[in-house]
């Protein structure tokens, strides 16, 4: 088991130095991603997954923005240990990003062709005529009909949904271990979101990459994810596989998602909100972040700060309130 | 969604036939029109009072252009609005202007839709002030507390500004001065999309109150089946400017019709993964081939016989009509042909 695993981020925390105070975008964050597997990353906005992503491939804007503690082991080396230089070549290389908005990842003045090219001769010295070929066989692969003509069009001749395969023919076409799809189909419509989720599962069995899926659409979890992350507030709440969490989610937060969202197979006649709002990242309060809108909250909770403890047997937690998980009695 | 007091039968609203042809042209001095985006395209649907109507479609598929051409925020090309029997698109500017207050609007982005300048003491009581409904404004700050109070906001916040507010929050003061000239009809246009999960639920829980305690009627806008499905009594299925299919929220899920439906909600993504990676699900999802056609260039007949799986050769030259099914279950489609003889329920 241990060689499938892929990346292994230990302890990861990226703060922001705004006018208002330190930022703590991702504060501890914990996980790992195997071959062949998806791991979602959930939240809501201002939660720190997108800013997680951007850590894994040391993009976090300078000079506010700084990885301040962590290990990013990607393949058994650190990622924060490597120089600028090593870091390029391993980006779109060896760990791409699939973006969310396909509208504005793509540089309106080049050709879908060329875009695709650029990272195929700077990582596979490939020259010109190869590179293009090898463009041309990526974008048949996610499915553009007559490639060899679209090769040589502008983004907005495509629609949404071929921008978006055009996004994942770059970002596949090194051949990368670890694939970073942040809200893939957040800006398509349910029936091209259908094609595209197709598609990433189909890259997934067949190129054996590792898929981290960021997502805030719980259905897309269910769907897409083999093992899943709940962060709030900047800290993973809660990771566990796909079938725990939503048979027997244990942070009150992600009870609390779970019962928030409309259903088709299931019309009730309310739904139960959480109530309040996600606390400022720059004014966290003492103890649990989530303590102001939880409703099991003890005293305990507003003074004391969780940590990431197991609960069952594949299951872990951030919550005062939860039992340790002790392997001689049943979960 | 079940209401305490279920939705009369007396029809509110009725659209029939409603275009808008957005004209393209071509030229800058000579300019001529080439053609035309059909974004509504002879559009039929009606509305019961005290029910809440979803419209649920694609991008691009016209539904908010329909919110906005019932409003006459723009200006229908063709057909006929009839709310509470009065012709809507007779009415000269002044008449539609007094008609705004039983129609209002609640707008998608809370954050574009709220003027940063004003207050929001003076964003909700505009409208009290355009239609001078209280000739003191004492009378007014004390209406606008009430309606602060009413979307949950403290009536305190009156001096404060939109950007002292959370999204969820905001989109409570978009509701509120929608309120504020107790309107019989609002049309709401994807008013949670823009909100976090969980705060969305918090608004559609207030939009449900709001509805019991003044027996408003909604017409709820949205992209999301799922979200749509839980607040609509009443659901219409639109692709490329037109009703395929109009039936209750339980029919619809129960018994969806319209290839074009069953497709869409074989597509929606549900919150429980042992279906989701069950054999079963992957045998029941239709995938759709290709995009959305071209509103410029709409297919000719049923504009879904593109993509549709079913498809017959009568679907590619004629046009199929918005029929009652039975069972209060519209559809436009070839294979669902009409029970009885009217075409569609008409007011009165």
């Amino acid at each position: 088991m241990a060689e499938d695993v892929l990346l292994k981020v230990i302890d990861l925390a990226t703060h922001f130095h705004t006018e208002e105070g330190t930022v703590k975008a991702v504060d501890g964050v914990d996980f790992e991603v195997r071959r062949g597997e998806v791991l979602g990353v959930v939240g809501e906005s201002g939660c720190g997954k997108s800013m997680t992503s951007m850590s894994i491939l040391r993009l976090v804007p300078k000079p506010q923005g700084k990885i301040v503690r962590g290990q990013l082991l990607f393949e058994g080396k650190d990622l924060l240990s490597l120089s600028e230089e090593q870091m390029r070549k391993i980006r779109g290389n060896r760990i791409a990003l699939i973006s969310q908005d396909p509208m504005t990842s793509l540089n309106p003045v080049l050709t879908i062709g060329e875009q695709i090219m650029e990272a195929i001769q700077l990582h596979q010295g490939l020259d010109k005529k190869a590179a293009k070929n090898k463009a041309i066989e990526m974008l048949r692969k996610v499915g553009i009909p007559a490639p060899e003509k679209r090769v040589d069009e502008y983004p907005h001749q495509f629609s949404g949904g071929m921008r978006q395969r055009a996004i994942i023919a770059m970002a596949l076409s090194c051949e990368p271990q670890l694939l970073i799809a942040d809200e893939p189909t957040t800006a398509l419509d349910v029936t091209i979101q259908a094609q595209i989720l197709d598609l990433m599962r189909e890259i997934k069995e067949k190129e054996n990459a590792g898929i981290i899926f960021i997502t805030h659409d719980l259905g897309v979890v269910a769907e897409m994810c083999d093992y899943v992350c709940v962060m709030y507030a900047g800290k993973v709440v809660e990771a566990t596989d796909v079938f725990t969490l939503f048979k027997t989610p244990s942070h009150p937060y992600t009870v609390g998602l779970l019962k928030s969202i409309p259903r088709l197979d299931d019309v009730k006649d309310r739904l139960e909100p959480i109530d309040g709002q996600p606390p400022s990242l720059s004014k966290l309060p003492k103890g649990c972040s989530f303590a102001a809108r939880c409703p099991e909250v003890q005293d305990i909770c507003r003074q004391k700060e969780p940590e990431l403890k197991q609960v069952g047997v594949n299951q872990y937690t951030r919550c005062l309130l939860r039992d340790e998980w002790n392997p001689g009695e049943p979960a | 969604m079940s209401q305490a007091k279920p939705p009369s039968d007396k029809i509110l609203l009725e659209v029939k036939g409603l275009k808008k042809h957005f004209p393209i042209k071509r030229g800058i001095l000579f300019s001529k029109q080439v053609g035309a985006v059909k974004a509504v395209d002879g559009l039929d649907l009606f509305v019961r009072e005290g029910e809440t109507l979803g419209m649920v479609g694609e991008s691009g598929c016209g539904k908010s252009t329909t919110g906005r051409l019932i409003l006459r925020l723009i200006e229908p090309t063709a057909g006929q609005v009839m709310f509470d029997g009065v012709d809507l698109l007779s009415l000269n500017k002044s008449e539609m202007r007094n008609m705004r207050r039983k129609v209002q609007m609640v707008f998608q982005n809370p954050y574009a839709s709220l003027d940063p300048r004003m207050t929001v003491g003076d964003i909700i009581a505009e409208p009290l002030r355009v239609h001078n409904i209280f000739s003191s404004s004492r009378e007014v700050k004390k209406r606008v507390r009430e309606l602060l109070d009413c979307v949950g906001l403290n009536p305190s916040y009156t001096e404060r500004y939109p950007h002292e507010f959370s999204g969820g929050q905001r989109q409570r003061i978009g509701i509120a001065r929608a309120l504020a000239l107790n309107p019989k009809l609002i049309i709401a246009d994807e008013p949670v999309s823009a909100l976090d999960v969980s705060v969305q639920a918090q608004v559609l829980n207030l939009l449900n109150d709001l509805q019991a305690e003044f027996g408003l009627t909604y017409i709820f806008i949205a992209h999301n089946l799922s979200t749509v499905n839980h607040i609509a009594d009443r659901v219409a299925v639109m692709y490329l400017g037109k009703v395929v299919e109009l039936t209750s929220n339980k029919n619809l899920y129960a018994n969806p019709k319209h290839p074009y439906t069953i497709a869409l909600m074989s597509a929606v993504p549900e919150p429980d993964p042992e279906f989701m990676h069950s054999a079963k699900k992957r045998e029941s999802r239709i995938v759709l081939e290709g995009d959305i056609p071209s509103p410029v260039n709409p297919p000719s007949g049923c504009r879904f016989h593109t993509r549709c799986w079913e498809v017959m050769d009568v679907c590619k030259t004629q046009e199929p009509p918005l029929v009652d099914t039975g069972d209060d279950h519209f559809v436009a489609c070839h294979l669902h042909p009409a029970v009885g003889e009217t075409p569609l329920k008409t007011a009165g």
